[in-house]
């Protein structure tokens, strides 16, 4: 008897992907994917869609379920190692504090976003491919939650990341981005997501994190980031394909889909300062800076992916001037605002050392010297007289990205950048020409927006003072804010050190 | 331009959050100090449109500028104002509403010969 043949990769996966939609007979198309025609965008054939996956729901659980073992197994030994202890100073603690909190509740995010895509897009090639993204994502919250528990267990900061994402001031600003995202409509949301933040910006998230992880003796982060990694290239190929596929379908699309490109780079642009301010500021050991990072993964192959896409018509993101100018500022912008308003934060901050500031000096030699190191030199004789500077104001908060108004003028540093806009009778500030087009373009969405210092201020934020605001956000007063020096969090890691200096005698 | 939604209403359903009569009275007002980046950003207030002008200049902002070393030095007859982009002369025992300041505006003001710390606008 002769066993029938088994099947080879190729042609499993032909049967197995292809062919599974039908036609519906009881309701028309447009009652089943109510989402797929307003936006504008027009698709004429859904079968043109290549899946750049190449994966079957049989091999992705296989994957991935080889991916966790491999994880937990590092986590479990890092945790019985005291792996936390190999850190390079317990400053670097504060970026993964970051990471948790800004970061991990939007992969979640992600994942609601992709499962609605994945549910209204009427071709099965993306929904097949948006459903997968969505299980990456929600497995990607847990394997960072799980992975940065270990961390909670003796530092301060991590406890309330899932509370705070919807009442901190400045986790506004990564869940208004996606807030944005998802009430947009699916194509926008591919965009926004899949291509403008997964494919043009990712490699400025997760390159910095991990190589700043491996760098400062987290091995335990290094290791949630190597099993997103492999994901994470099969969302950028989800990316590419989908921009290719809508400006390939209809010439109609090319102006829609520009505009959203615009939109998402400059709102990418402005989330990712907080990963620049990570890099410059709060690895106590360097990988390169943010001006650095923005060459080669920007301006490099950014400006190489943009000549790719020129057949199409598509060019580069409008703004992208003027994002490559405030690489030299934003890091040291937005660093020298949580410095300021770290009282109400949930991590520690700092004034760099001489040799950190020599390190800034070098790597940006048009601007750190002429106008941050005065400010901090400035600061750093505040404290020295034992007024360590604490901004007691509220800031001026963007409309659009929700950050504090702190950006400057790109061709004059000293100055404060400001727009604004008129709707129905109000006022309406922006931090940029590119946040300011953002709203004109839909006033109707932004004027809604729920900005955490207005909100603080109508007594919708648990009181008046500080203090109330604070307790509301669940933060442990005098432990998980103020400054790196005299925190709990310091105290400890110096207590570590001095044991461990007595043991080796 | 206008919103892409898929509810041809969409426009009729906002609410918007930032409405005057949400701030019991007060309207918001942004102050922003020039050449004195050490604050990184223009401050927000929640201001009774009545306080007179002067309670800007004598209360408010002693209280949030004043650490910095140039604040003391002030000259406040030399300083120049802007109030939503347009050059402002306040008259300093009228009201914010009087001088023409509502809700969600934001004043700069100038203060000539001093440029921040060690000439830095910080």
């Amino acid at each position: 008897m002769n066993a029938p043949a088994k099947l080879g990769l190729k042609q499993r996966y032909s049967l197995l992907t292809h062919g599974l939609d039908w036609t519906p007979s009881y309701q028309p198309m447009e009652k089943i994917y109510p989402y797929a025609e307003f936006e504008g965008i027009k698709i004429h054939d859904w079968s043109k869609w290549e899946d750049p996956f190449r994966l079957t729901m049989e091999s992705y659980w296989k994957f991935q379920a080889e991916k966790e073992r491999k994880l937990y197994a590092v986590l479990d030994s890092f945790a019985q190692n005291n792996g936390q202890m190999n850190l390079s100073d317990p400053k670097y603690v504060n970026a993964i504090k970051l990471f948790l909190t800004g970061i991990s509740p939007e992969e979640y995010q992600a994942h609601r976003g992709f499962a609605h895509v994945g549910r209204q897009l009427p071709g099965v090639g993306p929904r097949v491919a948006a459903q997968m993204q969505s299980l990456d994502e929600l497995r990607h919250v847990q394997t960072q939650i799980h992975t940065l528990s270990h961390y909670n267990k003796f530092f301060d900061g991590f406890h309330e990341f899932s509370h705070q994402h919807d009442r901190v001031w400045y986790l506004s600003v990564p869940k208004s981005f996606f807030d944005d995202a998802r009430t947009a409509g699916p194509f926008e949301y591919f965009i926004a997501i899949g291509f403008a933040f997964e494919y043009v910006l990712t490699n400025l998230l997760f390159v910095p994190f991990m190589s700043g992880a491996a760098y400062n003796g987290d091995l335990a982060t290094v290791t949630f980031g190597f099993s997103a990694q492999s994901d994470e290239s099969r969302h950028m190929t989800l990316g590419i394909e989908v921009i290719k596929f809508l400006l390939e379908q209809d010439p109609g699309n090319l102006p829609i889909v520009q505009k959203w490109v615009d939109k998402w780079f400059w709102r990418g642009h402005r989330v990712l300062g907080l990963v620049a301010m990570m890099m410059d500021y709060m690895l106590p050991k360097k990988i390169m800076s943010w001006r650095e990072a923005w060459e080669i993964y920007f301006t490099e192959a950014g400006g190489s992916l943009f000549q790719d896409l020129a057949r199409y018509g598509l060019k580069v993101p409008k703004y992208a001037d003027v994002a490559t100018a405030e690489a030299d500022h934003i890091s040291h912008q937005n660093w020298l605002t949580f410095y300021q308003y770290c009282h109400a934060a949930g991590f520690h901050t700092w004034l760099p050392s001489a040799e950190e500031m020599d390190w800034l000096s070098e790597k940006y030699p048009t601007t750190f010297d002429q106008y941050y190191r005065p400010r901090f030199e400035l600061l750093a004789e505040q404290e020295k007289e034992g007024k360590r500077f604490y901004n007691n104001g509220l800031p001026q908060l963007c409309s659009v990205c929700q950050i504090p108004m702190v950006y400057t003028e790109h061709k004059d540093p000293g100055t404060i950048s400001f727009r604004s806009s008129e709707y129905k009778g109000d006022k309406y500030h922006t931090c940029s020409d590119g946040c300011k087009d953002i709203f004109d373009n839909e006033p109707e969405k932004y004027s809604q927006a729920w900005l955490p210092v207005h909100q603080i201020f109508q007594g919708n934020c648990g009181g008046a003072s500080m203090e109330d605001v604070l307790k509301w956000y669940k933060m442990n007063i005098g432990a998980d804010n103020l400054d790196q020096a005299g925190s709990p969090d310091q105290k400890m890691w110096d207590e570590w050190m001095a044991a461990r200096s007595r043991v080796a005698g | 331009m206008s919103v892409v939604a898929i509810d041809k209403n969409y426009a009729d359903k906002v609410v918007i959050r930032d409405l005057v009569e949400n701030f019991h009275g007060n309207q918001v007002v942004y102050l922003h100090w020039e050449d004195h980046l050490m604050f990184c950003a223009a401050m927000a207030f929640p201001l009774p449109p009545d306080m007179p002008f002067a309670a800007v200049v004598k209360e408010v902002l002693p209280t949030y500028y004043g650490m910095h070393p140039d604040f003391a030095k002030i000259d406040w007859a030399k300083v120049t104002w802007e109030l939503d982009g347009k050059p402002l002369t306040p008259v300093l025992d009228k009201s914010l509403k009087q001088n023409g300041v509502g809700h969600k505006s934001c004043l700069r003001f100038w203060t000539p010969g001093l440029d921040g710390y060690k000439h830095s606008r910080s």
